[in-house]
């Protein structure tokens, strides 16, 4: 009875900690070591470079104000955080396909938003070629924000905060779409993660299990070549085999390039924190990572744009896929995934 | 005394400069454009109005007969919506006889990678497409009896800076006579939208009549290609 008094009280205590620290400016306070560009060494050079554009502590606040606040929506509805969600590493937590404004779907599932400086180009189909604009596609689609850009920038200047907080950022009153979209750059592209236990693995900081290594033997000679080591994707586009879906009438990259021999490719995502981005696929047709190695070694359709390596064919024993479902596990980054930089600060109402 | 002389001398020399204004007249034909109200008509005598009509225009170079040239590094966009963006100004234009003037219609492919960008380039412009990053070079609007689309619209928004769809086209046009600049000088050029429709190809509203993406879209740009001239 007393031992059960004292865990209550010891539990009361952690709970109280714990709020004080998110209730603490030191929990929200953006500090100048909080922006500072310091890349894994075992990643390339980044595509993105803040060129123009170095983050700041006062332009990353505004840009983490932005993401989180549904001012940019036509209806004050949906936030970029309402569909990328921090738990689920900036996807959209078991959602297939993208939920907009009016509850209306789009056809697409919610990419994760992590090392988003080391892309080339970005959405499913590589449609968008530079991270500061890419914001532009969901706030206009009809489907998600139906917002229009120089809606938001009326609506921005005409609110004393945002009218404040500008100011603190440039040193100006001017509000106009390129700030708007170069500090929400300084936002989403300071979200690396490369602090899984993989990564530890690889520092020596941590061990993986025989199941995990086997698993990782597995996925260098079988993956690997398109999720390609340290950020797990080559930035390719490729025809993973799926079935072309009559309903959503997306035919991928084709529609971008135009190119017939572009039919059905779509982007090679990252598997970084893959436990946390379910369902699976550009349509999130897949709820399991078995079923999607099911796909790969069974059940993909062979058409004439179908990747080289699918064509060749993967084999996987059952044993062989849950040692590669154990390693792929070890790319969570729970360091990422709780990185207090990212929160939203609405959590805080004062 | 005569080295430091001609040191001072050489120090405060700049050769004159002067400012072009140039503006940019929209013609349907041979009458100013008037949007929405006059009724036009393309080679194959279909009638059609104009509701929107605004490009982009940049690298605006003027030459002189001995090779040496003026370069501006701006973008401009020319609506006929608002009279103030159809006369732009370049400044610090040495003085001299210029024999052309040549531009690009359209935005060059630095320009449509470089992220978020402001002034002529902003993406509040509606002229920027954001499912395929690029900037619409061109947009006409408006509408034609035999047009399929829903309320007979007609769209042409014309862009795209990668091969093999490529609008961006080099305009170069002769100045008869040439252009004396001096400290503030003046240049007409005519833009005719019936240009879009004709020349190399005629388009036909009924089977053409909405461009949004790559498909048709160089077809668009060979015809503008054409259509400026110095008035």
């Amino acid at each position: 009875m007393k031992r059960k008094h004292i865990y209550i009280s010891a539990l009361i205590i952690a709970c109280v900690i714990s709020l004080a620290f998110i209730g603490s400016d030191k929990y929200w306070t953006i500090t100048a070591n909080d922006v500072k560009l310091d890349f894994p060494v075992n990643f390339p050079k980044p595509v993105y470079t803040f060129k123009d554009n170095t983050p700041t502590p006062a332009e990353f606040t505004l840009g983490r104000k932005l993401f989180y606040d549904p001012i940019l929506s036509r209806d004050s509805s949906i936030s970029c955080g309402f569909c990328h969600q921090r738990i689920a590493a900036f996807a959209h937590f078991d959602h297939p396909i993208s939920h907009g404004i009016n509850g209306l779907l789009g056809k697409r599932n919610v990419p994760p938003l992590q090392n988003l400086i080391w892309q080339n180009s970005f959405m499913w189909d590589g449609g968008v070629n530079n991270l500061e604009v890419q914001p532009i596609s969901p706030i206009t689609n009809h489907v998600e924000m139906a917002e229009d850009l120089g809606h938001i920038i009326t609506k921005l200047k005409r609110n004393k905060t945002y009218a404040a907080m500008f100011n603190d950022a440039f040193g100006d009153t001017i509000i106009n779409s390129q700030r708007l979209l170069k500090v929400l750059a300084q936002f989403t592209g300071l979200m690396v993660s490369n602090n899984s236990r993989y990564d530890k693995y690889l520092r020596g900081e941590d061990t993986l299990s025989a199941a995990e290594l086997h698993g990782l033997k597995l996925f260098r000679d079988n993956c690997a070549q398109c999720h390609k080591e340290p950020l797990f994707t080559d930035n390719s586009y490729r025809n993973n085999g799926l079935k072309y879906d009559s309903t959503f009438h997306d035919s991928g990259r084709m529609a971008i390039t135009g190119n017939k021999i572009d039919f059905m490719k779509f982007r090679v995502p990252s598997l970084r924190n893959i436990e946390m981005t379910y369902p699976y696929m550009h349509d999130g047709r897949f709820h399991t990572l078995k079923q999607v190695l099911d796909h790969y070694t069974q059940t993909f359709i062979r058409t004439p744009t179908l990747d080289g390596i699918l064509v060749k064919g993967i084999s996987l024993s059952e044993q062989d896929k849950t040692d590669v479902i154990s390693f792929l596990k070890t790319l969570t980054d729970k360091t990422f995934l709780y990185d207090r930089r990212f929160a939203d600060p609405n959590f805080v109402r004062n | 005394m005569f080295c430091i002389a001609a040191l001072v001398a050489a120090m405060s020399f700049t050769a004159p400069t002067g400012s072009v204004t140039i503006t940019f007249s929209n013609y349907v034909g041979s009458s100013l454009l008037k949007l929405d109200s006059a009724i036009y008509k393309n080679e194959l005598g279909q009638s059609y109005t104009v509701s929107k009509f605004k490009y982009y225009v940049g690298n605006i170079q003027l030459k002189k007969a001995d090779g040496t040239k003026y370069v501006s590094d701006k973008y401009y966009l020319i609506n006929e919506e608002e009279a103030a963006s159809k006369q732009i100004t370049l400044s610090n234009v040495p003085e001299g006889n210029y024999t052309s003037i040549s531009f690009i219609l359209g935005v060059d492919s630095l320009h449509n990678c470089s992220g978020a960008q402001t002034d002529a380039l902003d993406p509040v412009n509606a002229m920027f497409w954001t499912w395929n990053t690029g900037y619409i070079f061109l947009k006409m609007e408006g509408k034609s009896p035999v047009s399929t689309q829903p309320g007979h619209l007609l769209e042409f928004h014309i862009g795209g800076y990668m091969q093999p769809n490529n609008c961006i086209r080099t305009i170069n046009l002769p100045i008869k006579n040439g252009m004396q600049v001096v400290e503030k000088t003046m240049l007409h050029i005519k833009a005719n939208v019936s240009d879009l429709f004709k020349t190399p190809t005629s388009i036909d509203f009924s089977k053409i009549s909405s461009v949004t993406d790559f498909h048709n879209a160089t077809t668009i740009a060979n015809n503008y290609a054409d259509m400026f001239s110095i008035q």
